[in-house]
């Protein structure tokens, strides 16, 4: 039996964060009463016209800039004509052989992997998938289906969408999991996007096909729609492949189409064969003028390049001694990053207030876009823990409160009687006592039995509370043993 | 005294200024005239409504450039609240839910909108004879078409049915019928006048332009309803001269080109009579003429039937009765309603040019017509360019002929497109031009006059326009009807 591989390339739809839709002032806004965010021109009445969104055409070149694409000198739009109801115009304005961004790379990364592959040895996560394209266009409306009549909803229609497409680089199901959340990692950082594919923010077609393991030539390639989620990506091309795999396998040939996955059983239907390719008759828009973006839109877009996610990692790790991984982890979200910076400002051990930020909160289920709590009081509390005044027994006692309350660690501390004693006089005295009452561990630690200090120092830390340094009664006990 | 209705729009405003008239005196004459003609030309798709006329001009603040004159409008322009459709069946029920900008400065420029224009089916067309209203009637013989598409606009002004007009022109759609009907007619330079509003045809070559009495008027209207347009792409931000400072100037000094590719075999003898008479009128009053050559002309034609039909396959694509407009009853599915919607409510002109223009998009055939005929429109426009090096205006007829009969070109479509054959070279430059009366043929039809400014030409044109006719008499003609 050959081994079989496969070839995977992906067209994402992205639909930026404006205020406006690309080619009228309709506010572009998810939700809303169907109908309420339209005007003439994304309603395509007779006689209207569409002027471009800037701020759409500077976010594409951002995003062009935040995955290494080249960016065009000018922007010209053309039409793409098809009769569909969602389609105002029965043409859209899109961009057919002057995209403005071209070539470039997502990079991927551990993280971006999923949880159940991160310790596959078999898998590089560092893998660079190669873009085609992005272009600039404007979205369709939603239609609704009923029983004997359709509705349609024009109120995403116009909405500034980027296309982003594969080269045919993705080999695996999880490679192309890890390059959506990569991807959807870079828009967020560039501000671009939300990239909430449950809101339709973000939309991702396949394009999935598989060949004998060492053949050149591409096998039939067959299109996944209907793809909600990431995890429904890599399961449908699970999905797909064992189908095309089987298929293969039995002699019998694989059609092009499009299937539609269904993610309550896990599995592709046909659609439609795609016997000869549609012929869009593209033309350039002769109501939009070509516009420059060298000089104005091409700079702007520049200026607002920000620290990239792998940018971000190498600095977290110089500026805040913070482990590789906690560093990748912080990185991987803007909103994360930029808190933890805020966190650690004035932490005298900076890794402790990422532990504190990275395990001890996300234990509690919050999420970071809507952490209560104050983030100079993650400084404030590894401060206390790094100047003996609490221990970390204390501290993790400390902190769900503080997480609850959004109250300074050090008024918590008050309230909850829980100021370590370092007061050496006091301790010396429960270490005696300790002693006293344990004569079969002395005689163990005496024969040798070193480990033997750790349970006198239980010991200890019950008669105080919990509330003497462990550090402190371990030498005084250490000092007493063997004097 | 001759009737009020047969005033110029400046005549008009004068005697509305020293209160000679008043608004609503202007109103009734014109609807009583309306009254008396349009059942011989069919011009008007929608007549005004007289009470809201009426009160219209009572409420014209007569301070403003157009205060209490009343401007009938093309059927292809939107007027808030009004019908537009674009004498086709399938905009039958659709109301403009805006106004078009041209309609907005208009308003405030104190206009008072009187009624709807017919025109060929969707501006495709030389004669109005391609329309759900039926054919408009030439005012100076009513068995004659009045050119097209915009036919009536031309027939109301050559009608005295209005005293001013909007019109769109795409290949000739103001100048040729303008000719026809003995008045004025301007395609002003694109992106001059905001096309938002106007129903697009070819969007790369229409212009909405004035209709007028006299020159003088064309000016008048230009200075209102150009300039900059945040709503429309191609409207450049460039300023607007005060095109009636243009008209002070006389003909002196001004060179003027007469082209050898526009004096062809197939014109006809009166119309080549009359311009060649009207050229040595020039040289008469002080301009020189100066012989030029616009080498790529030949080509105009095919350039043009390649590029405005493909655009409007794609502009015509939103009428299919899902959002507004006619719909067929009960369709089978949504290609059907599709299907049945544009079979039904499509005339056969507009189906050819879609389908036409379709083609030539098509892929395999799409560098062959569509890209080859965008290089050749570069070489036309290079033309034009180069004699303007050489002349400030270039002198053509118009139309290679006067108004034909009713019925007389509907068999064959290819002897209509030459009725455009002078005009449509204008468009694809992008440059402007205005057709004004320079004769009539013996059987007493008008014929026109074209004069071509370059890119911006819109005082150069106007000066010469108004030159000539201060020193004739053609524009005071006015049809029996």
């Amino acid at each position: 039996m050959a081994e079989y591989e496969a070839v995977i390339g992906l067209e994402v739809h992205v639909q930026l964060k404006t205020n406006t839709k690309m080619f009228c002032s309709c506010k572009n806004e998810f939700g809303g009463a169907p109908n309420s965010h339209v005007c003439p021109v994304c309603l395509g009445m007779p006689g209207v016209l569409p002027t471009p969104n800037e701020e759409a055409i500077i976010k594409t070149i951002l995003t062009g800039e935040m995955l290494e694409c080249q960016i065009a000198p000018r922007c010209k739009f053309d039409r793409k004509n098809y009769f569909y109801p969602d389609m105002p115009k029965n043409y859209q304005i899109s961009q057919y052989d002057e995209p403005l961004c071209a070539n470039g790379a997502v990079t991927l990364n551990l993280l971006a992997f999923p949880k159940d592959v991160q310790n596959d040895p078999k898998v590089a996560f560092d893998k660079k998938i190669r873009l085609e394209r992005i272009h600039l266009e404007e979205d369709v409306a939603k239609s609704f289906h009923y029983e004997t009549a359709s509705g349609i909803d024009f109120n995403r229609a116009g909405t500034p969408l980027m296309e982003i497409v594969s080269k045919a680089d993705i080999a695996t199901p999880e490679e192309a999991f890890a390059y959506l959340t990569a991807l959807k990692q870079i828009l967020i950082y560039g501000g671009v996007s939300d990239a909430d594919m449950e809101k339709g923010q973000m939309r991702c077609d396949v394009n999935v096909s598989i060949r004998p393991k060492g053949q050149k030539e591409y096998g039939t390639k067959v299109e996944i729609k209907n793809l909600n989620s990431i995890s429904a990506v890599r399961k449908s091309l699970h999905y797909e492949i064992l189908r095309q795999t089987a298929d293969v396998e039995a002699g019998v040939p694989i059609i092009q189409q499009t299937r539609r996955w269904d993610d309550g059983r896990g599995e592709t239907f046909m659609m439609r064969t795609k016997e000869k390719a549609h012929d869009y008759r593209y033309f350039p828009d002769p109501d939009l003028l070509p516009l420059n973006t060298e000089e104005g839109l091409h700079q702007t877009a520049k200026s607002r390049l920000p620290e990239l996610p792998a940018a971000k990692k190498s600095r977290l790790v110089a500026a805040y001694a913070v482990t590789e991984y906690q560093a990748s982890v912080l990185a991987s979200e803007v909103a994360l990053a930029n808190y933890f910076e805020k966190a650690a400002a004035t932490a005298k051990n900076k890794s402790a207030v990422a532990n504190f930020l990275l395990n001890d909160y996300f234990a509690t289920g919050g999420d970071i876009e809507n952490i209560p709590v104050n983030p100079e009081f993650f400084s404030e509390l590894s401060n206390l823990v790094e100047e003996g005044k609490i221990n970390t027994k204390q501290a993790k006692e400390v902190f769900p409160k503080m997480v609850a309350e959004n109250k300074a660690p050090s008024v918590l501390v008050k309230e909850l009687g829980l100021s370590q004693i370092t007061d050496t006089a006091a301790l010396e005295a429960l270490c005696d006592q300790a002693i006293a009452a344990n004569p079969r561990s002395v005689a163990d630690f005496k024969a040798g039995k070193t480990n033997a200090v750790n349970a006198l120092k239980g010991q200890v830390m019950k008669l105080s509370k919990g509330q003497a340094n462990p550090q402190v009664v371990g030498d005084i006990l250490l000092k007493k043993l063997s004097a | 005294m001759s009737a009020l209705y047969t005033e110029s729009v400046a005549s008009l405003r004068r005697k509305l200024a020293a209160k000679e008239i008043t608004a609503v005196d202007v109103a009734d004459q014109l609807l009583a005239r309306i009254e008396q003609a349009d059942g011989k030309l069919n011009a008007y798709n929608f007549k005004p409504d007289a009470a809201k006329v009426r009160a219209a001009a009572q409420a014209a603040d007569l301070s403003k450039p157009l205060g209490g004159v009343p401007i009938a409008i093309k059927d292809v322009i939107n007027v808030q609240g009004d019908p537009c459709t674009c004498s086709s069946k399938i905009l039958q029920g659709y109301t403009a839910p805006y106004d078009a900008t041209v309609i907005k400065k208009l308003r405030e420029a104190g206009a008072v909108l009187v009624g709807r224009t017919n025109m060929d089916e969707f501006a495709m067309g030389s004669s109005t004879e391609n329309s759900s209203w039926g054919v408009t009637r030439n005012p100076w013989d009513t068995d004659r078409i009045p050119g097209g598409s915009s036919g009536g606009s031309a027939a109301v002004v050559g009608g005295h049915e209005a005293f001013a007009a909007l019109g769109s022109d795409t290949g000739g759609s103001i100048r040729q019928p303008a000719a026809l009907c003995g008045c004025v007619g301007l395609k002003p330079t694109y992106g001059r006048v905001s096309r938002y509003g106007l129903v697009a045809f070819a969007s790369s070559l229409d212009q909405i332009g004035p209709f007028t009495k006299t020159v003088e008027d064309a000016a008048l209207l230009m200075e209102v309803i150009s300039g900059h347009d945040p709503k429309d792409n191609t409207s450049v931000n460039r300023p607007v001269p005060k095109y009636t400072d243009a008209l002070k100037q006389d003909l002196r000094g001004m060179k003027l080109g007469v082209p050898k590719e526009y004096f062809i075999s197939g014109i006809d003898p009166e119309v080549e009579a009359a311009t060649k008479a009207a050229i040595e009128h020039f040289a008469k009053q002080g301009a020189e003429i100066v012989d030029i050559s616009l080498p790529h002309t030949e080509y105009a034609c095919a350039v043009y039937y390649i590029i405005a039909p493909a655009e409007a396959s794609a502009n015509l694509a939103r009428f299919e009765g899902v959002r507004y407009g006619n719909r067929v009853k009960n369709p089978k599915d949504i290609l059907d309603l599709y299907r049945s919607t544009r079979e039904q409510g499509f005339g056969p002109e507009v189906k050819r040019r879609i389908i036409l223009g379709t083609y030539v998009l098509s892929s395999g055939y799409y560098d062959a017509y569509y890209n080859r005929a965008q290089k050749v429109r570069q070489l036309i426009k290079r033309d034009f360019e180069q004699a303007f090096t050489k002349c400030d205006a270039i002198l053509t007829p118009t139309s290679p002929t006067a108004a034909f009969k009713v019925g007389e070109k509907t068999s064959d479509p290819l002897q209509m497109y030459l009725a455009d054959i002078f005009t449509i070279a204008v468009n694809l430059a992008g440059v402007c031009g205005i057709s004004i009366p320079c004769g009539f043929t013996k059987s007493k039809l008008p014929i026109g006059l074209q004069i071509i400014g370059a890119q911006w030409g819109e005082e150069n044109v106007l000066r010469a326009a108004h030159g000539y006719e201060q020193t004739t008499e053609w524009h005071k003609e006015v049809p029996q009807i």
